[in-house]
């Protein structure tokens, strides 16, 4: 099957992150585990991006391959001028540092650090950052800054994850299932500040979802199968946090 | 302060009980060594300074007598800077209520002088007034025994002329630091004393008017020790001399030498063992706490934190613990240091101790501390730099565990579930096992140094003097003497029984070996001095030819059978040629030894001896004693039971202090070593146990899994341990070997039992503070959290 490059639509703006035949193979002892086999994507500027797809059809590892994370096994990463797969381990920790923010699937909070020092951990190594606590209001924990992750639901803990993530007011957010844990009406709130960054600050944003009700709120839709794009669906009409439900 | 920082302070106060225990054992290391190295610092500032202020002289001659005009010839020796005559005398002291015989050097001082060389320090009291001929300086020691103060009077009787002699002052040498009668081997201050007197009385009271029998010397820069020696020697062969030494031969300086080298020994064992425990310990919790933190690690980096600033992120953690331990140490080791130098002091007799805590040691100490931390946490921290945060943001995989040999043997079914959950554990981790087995048996071990140190000097003493040298008094005759005046003594009440001896200094040559000591003729079939072989049975002394304390055969490289060449350095200093009949087991000195009448006629005399051996009946023992001063004859009366008994007291307090720190130590060890492991395997079997928890184990049947598994390291470590302790007590006595003293390796019961008792206790107490961390073991938290 031939490969397909699935670009955008509107073709005059800036792209981010280009991805070009990318694989990647996990060696499992005697067997291989193919997570990506074989990537083309665009991605650009200001764009809020989903990422539908089942478990374990790699979305995650794309997800890290984009954050400099992972390097892919196989294939090119562009990011603007600046190819991630040749870069540096210095290069790789200066690009995660100043120009991305991560929300991750598992949360990873500092458990001896209170929601405020977890987002001050992250705004102490970058440029002209939030405040902490600016961060936190924006997810809604104003009041609970100053506890543990212990002394947090999971659904708090993942809201000190996503405001440790904008708090940098980074270039792309990368968030893995933000709301995962969160009711709709919290899970809305998250959202709204996910697309205030993404408008406010024109940050690309990629979200992992399960939740095909939030794809209505992207720009793209782009879904995953097996290690391989299998749909990319543009919304003509995206709609607010507000009106989305499940 | 930094997020990030916080994070570590945290994470140490979480962490407390165990960074403690890591502290506590580098506390052990860091003190032990400052402890040793100031400690040497301060003996060897001191001995520098008090040698150098009171111009302790670098070589020693004794010899009959000579006319002063031989000072010239002396002084031309190429080499000599300054000469000090003296006269010397070996007598016999009175102290008013004390029965025992007393003895004492009185040593000659120049009017109105503290001596050129050797010169006395004043504790307190005056100089000698001119005219008054009965005023004496006393060493400080032995007044102190007495309890003598200035003013005091005691009798001495010089030249068999009894005189009572008036106390003006309290004084000490630098040549008597290490303060020990002829003969003896171990320092007795109520029963030997060093007294100094005007030279003029003196000299009259032994016909030495313009005359002297003791000669001391000091060296010009760059000049030979050796050459001055010979050429001295050769002066005073015509006056009775018995051969020059070199101040590094001279008993008190060679004593202290001795002392210096043990604690050098100890400065570098103990610190060692410390260091290499600690760095296994925090390599151990550094770890397991970067992989419960494998996670976090991951999101840091995914934030942009470099993995340098993982790496020092980390290694701040270990500094953290080492400081703790630095700084304790310190304070621990300055404290030790001070107490140890006192304790010298009082063991010896020194004016005054100079306490050195050189900055040298105090950075060697944290430099080798935080070396030793880095090293051991390096690879660790290294992974959790190096850790690709992809991989680490996905929680660590299940640990791999195999069905352990035993059970592959088809053994399990003698195996409870539980019991077979530990053995696999152990398993799973063979190396960290044999490490926690091994740090547990080092406790064991250093435990072991204390109780055999004891032990030693009780089997050296009773091997010695219940053994081999069994009278009750030694008395020294002012020159060698007929046979016959053995009589005399036998006929005094309450003697049971006397045996004569003849003894010469020497020099022994066996090709280019050479060694001075003295040739002693003993009785053949002797009853109070025998020769014992290897395993302690007595020897029976042969027709002809020497035997050798076997020390002095390794020294000399020789073998029964070789010829020894012996040149004695007495009387008509003949030289002849001996064979070398077999070798006898001694822990104190080294020495020749052969028939008193094959003595005799090599030394071409007729049947004298230099002094008797006495078993006395200790009912009588004090008429004994009043006899034994009244006879002219007889220059001094060791009793080397009573000198024993003194030196156990003194000595006491040093072991005591040693085996206390020694025990302190080895508890550090151990319970650093099983608790630390006790709360690592807790933390990564947490889930489990709680799980088990949750399943309806009850606290005890899941204390069993975590505990069983410490119990049975422990269990191993212990033999382990004894013979590690065996080992190290092995080596602690070959390096202690000297010709002065030998350990002996001997280790009683006692000191196994200890060693192990002190383990299973700690760990217990490791146990017990663990028992009480499963009573919190969180069943809901592992319901609720992913993995
Ligand atoms: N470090 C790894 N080692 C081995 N296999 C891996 C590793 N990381 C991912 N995989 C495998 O690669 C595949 C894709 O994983 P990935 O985490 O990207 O899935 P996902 O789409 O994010 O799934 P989910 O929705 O469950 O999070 C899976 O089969 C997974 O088991
Ligand atoms: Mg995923």
């Amino acid at each position: 099957m031939a490969k397909e490059h699935y670009t955008h639509e509107r073709l005059d703006e800036q792209v981010v992150f280009h991805v070009h035949g990318v694989t990647k193979t996990y060696q499992m002892g005697e067997v291989q585990v193919h997570a990506l086999r074989g990537v083309d994507l665009d991605l650009y500027r200001g764009e809020f991006t989903v990422l539908l797809g089942a478990s374990g059809s790699g979305k995650s590892t794309l997800l890290n391959i984009l954050g400099g994370l992972d390097t892919p096994s196989e294939g090119h990463v562009l990011y603007g001028e600046r190819d991630l797969t040749r870069a540096s381990e210095a290069e790789l920790t200066e690009y995660r540092r100043y120009h991305v923010g991560f929300v991750f699937q598992f949360y990873n909070l500092i458990p001896s650090l209170t929601a405020r020092e977890n987002v001050a951990v992250v705004t102490e190594i970058s440029r002209a950052p939030m405040q902490p606590e600016e961060a936190l209001q924006l997810v809604g924990l104003a009041e609970r800054m100053d506890h543990f992750p212990a002394q947090l639901s999971g659904g708090e803990q993942q809201r000190v994850a996503i405001a440790r993530a904008i708090a940098k007011k980074p270039d792309v957010l990368l968030c893995d299932e933000p709301t995962g844990a969160l009711d709709s009406a919290t899970g809305i709130v998250v959202l709204e500040a996910l697309q205030r960054v993404n408008e406010e600050l024109g940050t690309s944003t990629v979200v992992i979802t399960h939740n095909a009700a939030i794809a209505q709120m992207a720009n793209r839709v782009i879904h995953l199968a097996d290690g391989k794009i299998s749909e990319v669906h543009t919304n003509k009409t995206r709609l607010q946090p507000a009106q989305l439900s499940w | 302060m930094r997020a990030i920082d916080k994070k570590l302070w945290r994470e140490l106060w979480n962490m407390r009980m165990q960074a403690l225990a890591i502290a506590m054992v580098i506390v052990s290391g860091v003190s032990i060594y400052i402890m040793s190295l100031s400690t040497l610092d301060s003996l060897y500032e001191t001995r520098g300074n008090y040698y150098r202020n009171n111009h302790f002289a670098q070589v020693f001659a004794s010899l009959k007598r000579a006319p002063l005009s031989l000072v010239k010839r002396i002084a031309e020796i190429p080499g000599v800077n300054k000469i000090e005559t003296r006269v010397v005398a070996y007598v016999n002291l009175d102290v008013q209520g004390f029965a025992d015989p007393v003895s004492g050097h009185l040593l000659s001082l120049p009017d109105n002088s503290h001596g050129l060389l050797n010169q006395v320090y004043m504790r307190n009291g005056r100089l000698f007034e001119p005219g008054r001929d009965n005023e004496i300086l006393l060493s400080e020691e032995f007044a102190n025994a007495h309890n003598l103060q200035t003013g005091d009077k005691i009798r001495a009787t010089i030249n068999g002329r009894r005189k009572t002699l008036t106390i003006v002052g309290i004084a000490l040498s630098p040549e008597y630091i290490y303060q020990i009668a002829p003969g003896a081997m171990f320092p007795d201050y109520l029963r030997y004393g060093v007294l100094w007197m005007a030279r003029k009385p003196l000299a009259s009271a032994y016909d030495m008017d313009g005359a002297f029998n003791d000669v001391t010397l000091t060296l010009s820069q760059g000049s030979n020790a050796q050459d001055v020696i010979d050429r001295l020697d050769d002066i005073l062969k015509a006056y009775g001399g018995t051969g020059a030494i070199a101040r590094k031969d001279q008993l008190s300086n060679r004593f202290l030498s001795e002392e210096l080298k043990q604690q050098q020994t100890i400065a570098t064992v103990f610190p060692v063992i410390f260091f290499a425990v600690a760095a296994f310990l925090l390599n151990v919790v550094i770890s397991r706490l970067i992989s419960l933190e494998r996670e976090q690690i991951a999101g840091l980096k995914a934030f942009g934190y470099s993995n340098l600033a993982v790496g020092i992120h980390y290694t701040k953690l270990v500094l953290m613990i080492v400081a703790i331990g630095i700084v304790g140490g310190i304070a621990a080791g300055v404290w030790m240091g001070q107490g140890m130098s006192n304790i010298y002091m009082k063991l010896y007799s020194f004016p005054y101790m100079i306490y050195v805590l050189k900055p040298g040691v105090i950075v060697s100490a944290s430099a080798i501390s935080v070396v030793v931390a880095i090293l051991g946490t390096l690879y660790a921290v290294r992974n959790a730099a190096r850790l690709p945060p992809a991989q680490a943001l996905r929680p660590e995989p299940p640990a791999i565990y195999h069905a352990t040999l035993i059970e592959r043997m088809g053994l399990q079914r003698w195996f409870s579930q539980p019991t077979r959950m530990i053995l696999r554990h152990i398993e799973r981790r063979p190396f960290k096992s044999l490490l926690t087995t091994l740090g547990i048996s080092m406790a064991c071990g250093i435990m072991m140094i204390g109780g055999f140190q004891e032990g030693a000097i009780d089997t050296m003493v009773d091997v010695q003097y219940g053994m081999s040298q069994r009278e009750d008094l030694m008395a020294i005759y002012t020159e060698p003497t007929s046979m016959r005046s053995l009589y005399s003594l036998r006929n005094l009440h309450g003697v049971e029984h006397a045996e004569g001896f003849r003894v010469v200094p020497a020099r022994l040559e066996f090709q280019h070996r050479d060694y001075r000591t003295s040739v002693h003729g003993i009785e053949t079939d002797g009853e109070l001095m025998r020769l014992l072989d290897e395993d302690l049975n007595v020897i029976r002394l042969p027709e002809r030819g020497v035997i050798l304390t076997d020390y002095l055969a390794e020294i000399l490289h020789i073998k029964p059978g070789d010829s020894l060449t012996i040149e004695v350095l007495e009387g008509h200093r003949v030289t002849v040629q001996v064979v070398v009949a077999g070798t006898t087991k001694q822990y104190l000195g080294v020495n020749a030894y052969m028939r008193r009448d094959a003595l005799n006629r090599l030394l071409k005399e007729g049947n004298a001896i230099s002094g008797a051996l006495l078993r006395v009946d200790e009912g009588h023992r004090r008429e004994v004693y009043a006899e034994l001063k009244e006879m002219p004859r007889i220059a001094g009366v060791v009793d080397q039971k009573s000198a024993i008994q003194a030196f156990y007291d003194t000595l006491a307090e040093t072991v005591l202090f040693f085996t206390f720190i020694s025990t302190l130590l080895g508890a550090t060890i151990s319970f650093g070593v099983v608790y630390n492991s006790m709360r690592i395997a807790l933390s990564e079997r947490n889930r489990e146990l709680a799980s088990l928890r949750v399943l309806g184990f009850s606290r005890g049947e899941v204390a069993y899994i975590l505990l069983g598994e410490l119990a049975l390291l422990t269990i191993i470590a212990i033999p382990v341990g004894l013979l590690i302790g065996y080992g190290l007590c092995a080596y602690l006595a070959f390096r202690f070997d000297t010709d002065l003293y030998r350990i002996p390796l001997v280790l009683g019961i006692n000191v196994y039992a200890f060693a192990a008792l002190v383990v299973i206790m700690s760990a217990l107490v490791s146990a017990i503070m663990i028992w009480r961390n499963l009573a919190h073991l969180d069943m809901v938290a592992v319901l609720k959290s992913k993995e």
